[in-house]
């Protein structure tokens, strides 16, 4: 038999997931010296999980990575079969048959939660679902969002938390030009919120923002950044962590903090309060949402190691609509181990591992493998460094013998009526967006029905 | 706005910025790294990672007095090669790290 990586014996992988860390395992393995074939697999019919579903529509440029990935699924070893379930149109046993190794990024799905009474009244959301809404997944197209309150409070200060208290904050008016969904357009147009609060559990040294993202609330049209300046007296930890060299996207942000608590309120439209040592405790109501329970805390510990108190103060803050975005974690898979503490597939360098063994054939890379932190680019890193350890297993991989590829998955799924999309296909509904969105002078109108988008290549 | 790589890279190249370069916009000489302007979607993920704290963006370039490497940036990546993996670092990247207290 040919060896394996050569062109008549191609290195056959599978990839479930189609976000970056997918597309940049693929990009790896297309650009190795050895011959691929690399088989995509996606559960919707559109490719680039949080790229597409994730980034806010009012970020553009950042959705510019696509053009990347385009480039790359044109690569004549790339393959992506969409609108595939994973444990359910096809088995992760089957992949194994068909592959020579499957790469799992499929991200982190799921939310972590507050774990406080009250988590789950009417009115309590997580960040993941309403950015999934406003963005046209269509998981989440019949989510409702009730905006018809003044003051909205969201638990965590990360990126997804800004993301979330800027579409807040900015007027339909704002976002109309955006590829933000039209039917979260219409709802956020009738938003009575004034005030939105974005708490967090440690000071404003740890808020986890990347300064441009914080940067951005100085200089929004119609909301005011709200910073209470007895708030930006740090401790003598939290300075030292701030005179630390390479801390210095701390030091930006706590100087943009100091700005927005220097600056006087203008009178804008919306107000947006960043406020720093508290942690919701209880949320309270009947029915729904009325208020929610907040302690305040104190911090202990050296510098970069210190945590959250609870002091035993607490306050009560009248509001209808809580968000909470305090870290995601992944959700497990038929056949595949999961770590369940950490919500990640437990792995040694990427190769995927069951009670400290190494389960052969099974890689990851993304937030699934090291947990939900980093940005995009991140990504890259961190999906080379998997296809760098897949390639160092050649050995292993080819004793599993010749690998039918994707006709064998082709034809499993064709016994089983599955309607797979492939990447033509795609670029048919894209054009389509495009099209849609052009009419309204925005960049794409998301179809968000599966059912449509099948329908419109029938 | 934009980013850019400014005169910290002299001499340094680490190159660690561009492992997590969604885009692969940087562009090398002997001496230094370029960001493409028209390819870089200003995602800040490479700025943490400098280890000599060369790159700018937005408000900081003109914080810092790093405006002239904006115009070096967009005439010299596109006419040179990608960068695309991490390389070795220049010879004498270490000590330089050090001359530039870091």
């Amino acid at each position: 038999m040919a060896q394996l990586g050569s062109e008549k014996n191609p290195l056959c992988i599978a990839i479930v997931g189609s976000g970056p860390s997918g597309f940049y395992a693929a990009e790896a393995l297309i650009k190795s010296d050895i011959d691929v074939k690399v088989d995509m697999l996606e559960r919707l019919p559109s490719p680039y999980g949080l790229v597409r579903s994730g980034v806010a529509p009012d970020h553009p440029k950042l959705k510019q990575a696509i053009l990347l990935y385009d480039k790359i699924a044109q690569s004549p070893a790339f393959n992506l079969i969409a609108n595939v379930t994973v444990g359910k149109d096809i088995s992760v046993d089957e992949l194994r048959d068909s592959h020579h190794a499957i790469i799992f990024t499929c991200g982190a799905e799921s939310d972590r939660r507050l774990g406080i009474p009250g988590e789950d009244l009417a009115g309590s959301y997580t960040a993941t679902e309403f950015v999934a809404w406003y963005n046209g997944h269509p998981d989440y197209r019949e989510r409702q969002f009730d905006l018809s309150n003044e003051v909205a409070v969201i638990i965590g200060q990360g990126n997804v938390a800004a993301d979330v208290a800027r579409i807040l904050s900015k007027t339909a008016d704002e976002l109309k030009h955006t590829d933000i969904s039209e039917h979260a357009l219409d709802a956020l147009a009738e938003s009575k919120i004034k005030d939105i609060y974005v708490i967090g559990r440690r000071g404003p040294a740890q808020a986890k923002f990347t300064p441009k993202e914080l940067r951005e609330f100085g200089e929004l049209k119609n909301c005011d950044a709200v910073v209470d300046p007895t708030e930006m007296e740090l401790n003598e930890a939290s300075n030292k962590e701030l005179e630390e060299k390479t801390n210095i996207g701390s030091k930006k942000i706590v100087n943009l903090f100091q700005e927005y608590s220097s600056r006087p309120i203008s009178g804008k439209l919306r107000r947006c309060h960043f406020q720093f040592l508290r942690s919701p405790v209880e949320l309270l109501g009947n029915s729904k949402l009325e208020n929610v329970k907040i302690e305040y805390n104190q911090l202990s510990g050296d510098p970069f190691k210190q945590s959250a108190k609870g002091s035993g103060k607490t306050y009560e803050l009248e509001t209808g609509i809580l968000f909470r975005s305090i870290g995601y974690r992944g959700i497990p898979m038929k056949g595949v181990p999961f770590h369940d503490s950490w919500g990640i597939f437990p792995n040694v360098d990427g190769r995927i591992t069951e009670n400290n063994e190494i389960v052969p054939q099974f890689y990851t890379a993304g937030w699934i493998k090291r947990g939900p932190s980093g940005i995009i680019g991140t990504n890259r890193a961190c999906s080379v460094a998997t296809v760098n350890s897949l390639l160092a297993d050649l050995d292993a991989l080819d004793s599993a013998g010749q690998k039918a590829g994707v006709e064998a998955l082709y034809s499993l799924l064709d016994s089983r009526n599955v309607r797979y999309l492939n990447y033509q296909e795609w670029t048919k509904i894209d054009a389509i967006e495009v099209e849609r969105g052009q009419a309204k002078g925005k960049p794409r109108e998301k179809i968000t029905y599966v059912k449509e988008m099948l329908e419109l290549l029938n | 706005m934009t980013t850019i790589v400014t005169d910290n890279c002299k001499s340094c190249r680490f190159t660690d910025c561009v492992a997590v370069c969604p885009v692969a916009c940087f562009h090398f000489d002997d001496e230094m790294l370029y960001i493409d302007p028209d390819v870089c979607i200003d995602c800040s993920a490479c700025i943490p990672e400098c280890p000599v704290q060369a790159i700018f963006e937005d408000d900081d370039i003109i914080t810092e007095g790093k405006e002239e490497w904006i115009a070096i940036n967009a005439e010299r990546a596109p006419d040179l090669p990608v960068c695309d993996e991490q390389m070795d670092p220049l010879p004498g990247a270490e000590e330089r790290k050090t001359e530039l207290g870091f």
